[in-house]
């Protein structure tokens, strides 16, 4: 220990000036006829070859200059915060971080006047604020909201019962289809179908759920992989009642105690005497959402203290011990899944209710993908983290949209959203190097005794004790 | 001893792992109030006759009978819930579940219903567990992780109790200590406790009866007092180094 803090400041720069050079030299490297050159058509349709030297030397730099500034600064300094942690292992956590989850849901209640309030004030006029906040209650709101839902949903089976799962979206396709399905076919109504396509999703999560119960791990993931995509498939082939990949359109809105939120007299605007707008439909969504992914909180929150909860985690710390308890790891299994897949219904049939449109094409792997790293990210079992996590990736996802402003550095051609996936990507390694038990890695016991006095869960080792 | 007065029979019992012959037609049996003991080396069987009672493996041949019902074929779980509790191989507590979650989880068969009263009793015999009562599994030592096994083992109330090295790895001072728990529990509720050790000596002392086992065969029985004294067993067991 001694002789690491003896290193002089110098050495130190030195060090960094050096890996610094190393990483521009591997990155020009790597990117020289990656992105130094590229192929495009001309107007005869022949290839040329452009040389992008300028991307090319941002590249390089981006890389060499990252590198050093991590290994000057930020390693020391958080080398150095770390230790202050180790020296205060016994402090209390804060109050901000106590009443964190308190703060959060309020500022989600008024989140869409809020944005009203503030484009109101930002433009002048009622109507400015009521159709600029659209793009914020819809593309941020909403669309985090169904991803923490999702996320909530499935980490009731990978985050408690320690399933892994990887086609998630299946249980989402099958509430979306069934909401869009019975509403355009039988004229059913939004209301009569939520729970309806939770009970149909919750009956596939039993299906799945059988012929899986043998199998763990890498095996489980495999299956469950592939019965996403079998779903997704028998949603393109099977075209006499899903429509293939045309999908289905004109799904009816859902109606707020039979008001319609349409233009006319019996609308919900002229009910109440309010300017004409598309934004009440979008406010009316963005409760409902709030409301069903606090609803899969409190669901989650309540069966963690009753025994099904508490068998599903100790079934993800160790079957064998669980069965010679006395414990049914079959039905403990079979409801997990199933539990799971009828949240993955009711964020479904809200797509399809919100979107008026689905198609196979919502429903790829690449979802149940994001899903699951949003649970991975925020750490399994922990709701709070979960939500960060999902606000964090599909804000950011969303954000990436908005920078404009790339384009004036990368030139015109730049489109940032083609790095979404790029920057999504070095999220999770920075999170998982820099917390690899997620957001929240601590479990939080659901039942306490005496006084709080809890071990840090970096102490626990995974697996068996 | 006539087998209808037995808790547990063994009867003739084989079990495989795969094409390897694990346990070569073993019979051993438990009377109420009793405390069995099964020694013998590493590898010689003793924990896969642990498992076969409880169904993992299950036995081909011969059968498993607990209090005059046939065991052999039921799944796990409902062997479990015929109060059969085990304190498995490697302890096997749940890692990240504290101390209370872990004895909540023994308790499940009566769905907590006698929980304040029973975790009394486990935290009388191991003051230790009250201690931590708050702290994950996996941070005890493993003297505490051990206690806790047997712990969330009598937390279901078991009629027979099933103990698979409990010495394993302990201070011989912790030995000593949940040993006499172990009798002390034996002579207060009567119950019965079918124990497999490497700690011979231990073990015997502890226990009424005793087996030997070597390689899936069980070679020598008899009561805890001739074990001990059997020049055999004490040439192989107690005076190779192991006290």
């Amino acid at each position: 220990m001694a002789d690491v803090q003896k290193i002089e400041p110098d050495s130190v720069f030195a060090k960094a000036v050096k890996e610094g050079l190393l990483a521009g030299a591997l990155a020009f490297g790597l990117f020289f006829l990656i992105v130094g050159f590229r192929t495009d058509q001309n107007i005869r349709n022949e290839l040329v070859l452009n040389q992008r030297w300028g991307l090319l030397a941002i590249f390089v730099l981006v890389a060499g200059i990252g590198r050093f500034l991590l290994t000057a600064y930020i390693t020391p300094w958080s080398e150095a915060r770390s230790k202050n942690k180790r020296a205060a292992v016994e402090k209390e956590q804060s109050a901000f971080r106590k009443s964190f989850p308190k703060i959060g849901l309020g500022l989600l209640l008024i989140y869409p006047f809020l944005v009203i309030l503030i484009l109101w004030a930002y433009n002048g006029s009622i109507m400015g604020g009521l159709q600029g906040s659209l793009k914020y209650v819809d593309n941020f709101g909403i669309q985090i909201l169904i991803y923490v839902m999702l996320a909530w949903g499935l980490n009731i089976v990978v985050g408690l019962a320690g399933l892994l799962d990887l086609g998630y979206v299946a249980f989402y396709a099958v509430g979306a289809y069934s909401y869009a399905l019975l509403s355009t076919h039988f004229g059913l109504s939004f209301w009569l179908l939520l729970p309806m396509a939770g009970i149909f999703a919750a009956l596939w999560g039993i299906m799945l759920g059988f012929p899986v119960l043998r199998l763990r791990g890498d095996y489980l993931a495999i299956v469950t992989l592939a019965f996403g995509e079998i779903i997704r498939l028998v949603l393109i082939n099977w075209t006499v009642v899903t429509k293939g990949t045309f999908g289905i359109s004109g799904i009816a809105k859902a109606t707020l105690f039979g008001i319609p939120f349409t233009p006319g007299p019996t609308g919900f605007a002229a009910l109440l005497g309010l300017p004409n707008s598309g934004v009440y439909y979008k406010i009316f969504l963005y409760y409902l959402i709030l409301l069903l992914a606090l609803l899969t909180a409190w669901v989650t929150i309540r069966l963690r203290r009753m025994p099904i909860g508490r068998a599903w985690e100790a079934l993800r710390e160790d079957e064998i011990a669980c069965r010679s308890l006395g414990i049914n790891t079959t039905t403990t299994k079979l409801t997990a899944f199933a539990t799971g897949a009828m949240f993955g219904g009711f964020a479904g049939s809200f797509f399809a209710a919100r979107q008026g449109f689905v198609s196979p094409e919502s429903f790829v792997f690449l979802e149940s993908a994001i899903i699951l790293a949003i649970v991975v990210l925020g750490g399994m079992g922990s709701l709070v983290g979960i939500a960060i996590a999902a606000a964090v990736m599909i804000g950011g996802t969303e954000l990436l949209r908005e920078l404009e402003f790339l384009k004036r550095i990368f030139g015109p051609d730049f489109t940032p959203e083609l790095y979404r996936m790029l920057l999504f990507g070095l999220a999770m390694i920075v999170v998982m190097v820099w917390k690899p038990r997620g957001f929240v890695g601590n479990r939080e016991p659901s039942a306490f005794l005496h006084k709080r006095k809890m071990v840090s869960s970096e102490f626990t080792k995974e697996g068996h004790g | 001893m006539s087998e209808k007065q037995a808790l547990l029979s063994v009867e003739g019992v084989e079990t495989y792992y795969g094409n390897i012959r694990a346990l070569s037609g073993v019979t051993v049996h438990a009377d109420p109030g009793e405390i069995v003991a099964l020694i013998g080396a590493n590898g010689a069987g003793k924990s896969t006759l642990m498992m076969t009672i409880f169904g993992m493996p299950r036995a081909r041949t011969g059968r498993v009978v607990f209090d005059g019902k046939d065991i052999t074929q039921l799944p796990t779980h409902e062997i479990a819930r015929l109060r059969i509790a085990q304190s498995p191989e490697g302890r096997r507590i749940f890692p990240r579940m504290t101390v209370q979650e872990n004895l909540q989880m023994g308790a499940s068969l009566d769905k907590l219903e006698y929980f304040d009263e029973d975790s009394r009793m486990v935290f009388d015999l191991f003051p230790r567990l009250k201690e931590r009562i708050n702290q994950r599994g996996g941070t005890l030592s493993g003297g505490e992780q051990q206690m806790l096994a047997i712990g969330r083992a009598l937390m279901a109330r078991p009629r027979l109790l099933l103990l698979d090295e409990p010495s394993l790895g302990l201070a011989p001072l912790i030995i000593k200590h949940i040993f006499e728990a172990i009798k002390e529990l034996n002579k207060t509720t009567g119950l019965t406790v079918f124990l497999v050790e490497q700690n011979a000596f231990g073990a015997l002392k502890l226990a009424d009866r005793g087996y030997v086992m070597v390689n899936g065969i069980v070679t020598m029985s008899g009561s805890s007092a001739e074990l001990l004294a059997n020049p055999e067993v004490r040439a192989a067991y107690l005076e190779g180094g192991r006290h």
